[in-house]
């Protein structure tokens, strides 16, 4: 009886997940008869007044944030793990374990607060604003693909997406580098190791499955990520193909939309839209998971 | 085993060398003289010290912020503990094989050995390759890995990893090589190939080995020290000690009446 | 002997794992510092007791604030909250206690790729299910998108909490002779309850700062119910809360709706912090 009860709470999360991918397949119905599943995400023109829909340019945008803030936040953010794993006192790898976490607990839609109103005008001012000045004089022909600075743009949302999934790597590599058993680096230091070397030698290539497993759980996490990337994104529906100017991510087009959307084929779009995010999510969890066990540095081996 | 001749050289002597941590003293005024040429082994029961004695000759306590180390140790006349010494050099010149072996699993076979010269910057791989051929011979592994030397050091056994261990620890050609119970963790084949190539090898390089197995000291050494509590009891010609113990407590602890 | 050059080496790492590390550390300060220092100014009693109305009434200067979305917050959430506890902790016991069962692997799988899934698509689960169908956007559709968020997160506390408790304890309830049913009830749930209580926090620090779901469901409301106390006004038609509302606030082109955004973001932010680290703090204790 009891057995029963919990195996019924148990299942309700399998059917959650079920439920899922199935309503999201069964709303985005009218879309993908219409255009075609593939045809769909391939499509380059998101027009709700012509009643023509393609995802191309969202995944685009998806794909470029996300690639962009793990490419700018993995250093930074095994540098922390470091930091707090193998440099610094204990006193001080609690502090910067605390605000790594404070990090991760700052709701998005307050950095997306602070992006709007501080950091775009911000950066208009003293970055974009000069540089696209600059090249108005010097180099005009590269104007075409700097794009409009208005500071709303893939750069400033890579940017701030890179902040916000530090805290998933390094707490993934922080504990991976500390698990390294000390006969290893102990190993290391008596070769003659200097620091750094021992890190290089004998903890970083021990910890390569935490570490890997961290950064494509950020990677996952940068997917996801729908406030802050919103508010800074400019949200155009033209192909992101410039460096300042405006772009959509999924998460962003569906939450901008949804609550907007009459006809029932822009719903069903937008529908379809949250499908593909729910298929690649899958697959970057499931990938996430894979190399975390392929890495992994064990008495069973590499 | 040998008596000791007169005239030798001394490579390694600690005068009294102490090491403390916090309140506990883990050794106290320890001065001892290890020879060329010759196997010194560090005997004693559990906690006795001599694996803490061990580790102070690489300054591996260094690594261990509520370690204090006083006294000294001489590495061919000159202190390894003055001011000014970088305990990194020193580590090149005094190597160790730990009780576990400890290859590092995400390389191979052949980028373990020569890891420590890789870290001088030798990047020469003819150099490479001769360093590492003769090294796998000196720790009696050549002939089982020669032919797959780019495979992964974790795919070997217990034994083959330690001798590996072994190797990579002579592939930077020290003066000393420390052993902290090497053989404990293995089973007794391999552990008699590794005591056998223990005897070739000391033609080439100083050897200090700790141990807890008192037969393993009368077989490979030519000197033997007893540690007690912190303390050495008795040090000398391995012959002597066990068959004519000076101290009624060494003759206790050879005799397996404790320990 | 390129030993110095190593050391150099040594150096250059150190000082490029430090920089790295202010690179990020420093800009999260700089975005608490300007929260605090652009919201406090617009935390005044108005803020907590009065509504929000039209833009107008902020451009009038007329006394406005957030106290409909803070009661909204507080109402969505704790009934998410009151959904979510029993479930999860029941799949968590499931997964914990029946490893034995075929669906064991199948529940921890899909329970780690819900906690992975973005928020945004549960919340287009119950606009699916719950809101278009019923054709009213509200603060129970809200709360049931908050739900779909929580549950993996408690789940997977509870299996973790459950699983360091030591054998001997379930062991010594079986030697008793009692079902299993009720040694896990009885003498493993009580020692495990620190971490399950843990797991409710975290998982309501993380519900509660989550915008993109409530703007599915529970849409946002300018105004306070007729009767601001009673839940089910909340409940029953669009409802506002604190993230959805600062986004809303945000995207607005009015500079006193900024100022409130800022000061519902220091509400946010403390709310989220304190129950956060009270979690951590029991953590820690039990440690």
């Amino acid at each position: 009886m009891f057995l029963g009860i919990v195996t019924l709470l148990g299942l309700s999360i399998v059917a959650l997940a079920v439920a899922l991918g199935i309503v999201l397949w069964r709303d985005a119905g009218e879309a993908i008869s219409r255009f075609g599943l593939f045809r769909f995400l391939a499509g380059t023109s998101w027009n709700p007044v012509s009643g023509e829909f393609g995802a191309w340019p969202f995944l685009l945008g998806t794909l470029l944030t996300s690639v962009g803030a793990l490419a700018l936040s993995f250093f930074p953010a095994l540098g922390l793990a470091i930091l707090s794993a193998e440099y610094a006192p204990r006193w001080l790898a609690a502090i910067i374990d605390y605000i790594v976490d404070l990090l991760a607990a700052v709701p998005s839609v307050v950095i997306g607060l602070w992006g709007i109103l501080v950091l775009a005008p911000h950066v208009r001012d003293h970055v974009y604003m000069p540089v696209w000045n600059w090249a108005a004089v010097n180099a005009p022909a590269q104007l075409g693909w700097l794009g409009n600075p208005t500071g709303y743009g893939l750069v400033t949302a890579t940017v701030v997406l890179a902040l916000m999934i530090v805290p998933y790597t390094t707490a993934l590599a922080r504990d991976a580098i500390r698990l390294v058993p000390s006969e290893q680096r102990e190993a290391a230091w008596g070769l003659g190791a200097t620091r750094w070397e021992v890190l290089r030698l004998a903890v970083l290539p021990y910890a390569r499955g935490g570490i890997s497993a961290g950064a494509v759980l950020s990677f996952g996490r940068a997917l996801g990520e729908t406030m802050a990337v919103a508010m800074l994104i400019g949200n155009s529906h033209r192909l992101p193909l410039t460096l300042f100017g405006p772009a959509t991510t999924m998460p962003s087009v569906i939450v901008n939309e949804v609550r907007e959307a009459v006809e029932s084929l822009h719903l069903s779009s937008l529908m379809a839209v949250g499908f593909w995010l729910f298929l690649i999510s899958l697959a970057v969890n499931l990938a996430a998971a894979w190399v975390q066990r392929r890495m992994l540095v064990g008495s069973a081996g590499a | 085993m040998t008596d000791l001749p007169a005239q030798e050289r001394i490579r390694l002597e600690t005068r009294k060398l102490s090491v403390d941590y916090g309140n506990n003293r883990g050794v106290r005024d320890v001065s001892l003289e290890f020879k060329d040429r010759r196997v010194t082994a560090l005997i004693g029961p559990s906690g006795c010290g001599k694996t803490t004695f061990l580790r102070a000759l690489n300054r591996m306590h260094d690594l261990n912020r509520n370690a204090r180390v006083t006294g000294s140790a001489h590495l061919d006349g000159a202190d390894i503990y003055a001011p000014g010494v970088d305990p990194v050099l020193i580590r090149r010149r005094i190597g160790m094989v730990f009780q576990k072996p400890t290859p590092f699993p995400t390389m191979s076979i052949f980028d373990n050995v020569v890891a420590g010269l890789k870290l001088v910057g030798i990047r020469d791989r003819s150099r490479l390759d001769e360093v590492a051929e003769r090294s796998l011979r000196q720790a009696a592994l050549w002939d089982e890995v020669s032919d797959r030397l780019g495979s992964p050091a974790a795919r070997l056994s217990g034994g083959q990893q330690q001798r590996l261990s072994i190797a990579r620890a002579l592939a930077v050609e020290p003066d000393v090589l420390l052993m902290d119970e090497p053989t404990s963790s293995l089973d007794p084949q391999s552990t008699k190939r590794i005591e056998d190539l223990l005897q070739v090898l000391k033609n080439d390089v100083t050897i200090i080995i700790v141990t807890h197995n008192m037969q393993q000291a009368a077989r490979i050494s030519d000197v033997t020290a007893f540690f007690l509590n912190g303390d050495v009891i008795e040090a000398g010609s391995t012959d002597l000690m066990f068959t004519n113990p000076q101290d009624s407590r060494t003759e206790e602890y050879v005799t397996g009446r404790f320990g | 002997m390129n030993l110095a050059r190593r050391y150099i080496r040594d150096r250059i790492v150190l000082a490029g794992i430090v920089l790295a590390s202010l690179v990020v550390l420093v800009p999260l300060l700089i975005v608490i510092w300007y929260v605090i220092s652009q919201g406090v100014s617009a935390l005044n009693v108005d803020f907590f007791t009065r509504d929000l109305g039209s833009p107008t009434r902020a451009q009038l200067g007329q006394p406005t604030g957030l106290a409909q979305a803070i009661l909204g917050t507080v109402f969505i959430d704790v009934t998410a909250l009151l959904l979510a506890l029993p479930v999860g902790i029941g799949a968590g016991i499931m997964m914990a206690e029946y490893r034995e069962h075929p669906l064991n692997g199948l529940v921890r799988t899909l329970n780690d790729t819900m906690n992975g899934m973005p928020a945004i698509l549960k919340g287009m689960l119950i606009f699916a299910i719950v809101v278009k169908p019923s054709g009213t956007f509200s603060g129970f559709a809200g709360a049931l998108a908050l739900f779909v968020v929580m549950l993996p997160i408690i789940a997977r506390a509870t299996e973790g909490a459950l699983t360091m408790v030591p054998w001997s304890i379930r062991e010594a309830g079986l030697a008793l002779g009692l079902p299993r049913w009720r040694v896990i009830l009885a003498t493993v749930i009580p020692v495990a309850r620190p971490g399950l209580v843990t797991g409710a926090l975290i998982a309501f620090a993380r519900a509660a700062g989550e915008a993109a779901p409530l703007l599915l469901t529970s849409l946002g409301n300018n105004f306070l119910p007729r009767n601001p106390w009673n839940p089910l006004e909340y409940l029953t038609r669009a409802a506002d809360t604190l993230p959805q509302r600062i986004y809303s606030l945000a995207v607005s082109p009015y500079r006193d709706w900024h100022a409130m955004g800022w000061a519902a973001g220091i509400v946010l932010i403390g709310l989220v912090i304190v129950v956060f680290f009270i979690g951590r703090l029991l953590t820690r204790r039990r440690e």
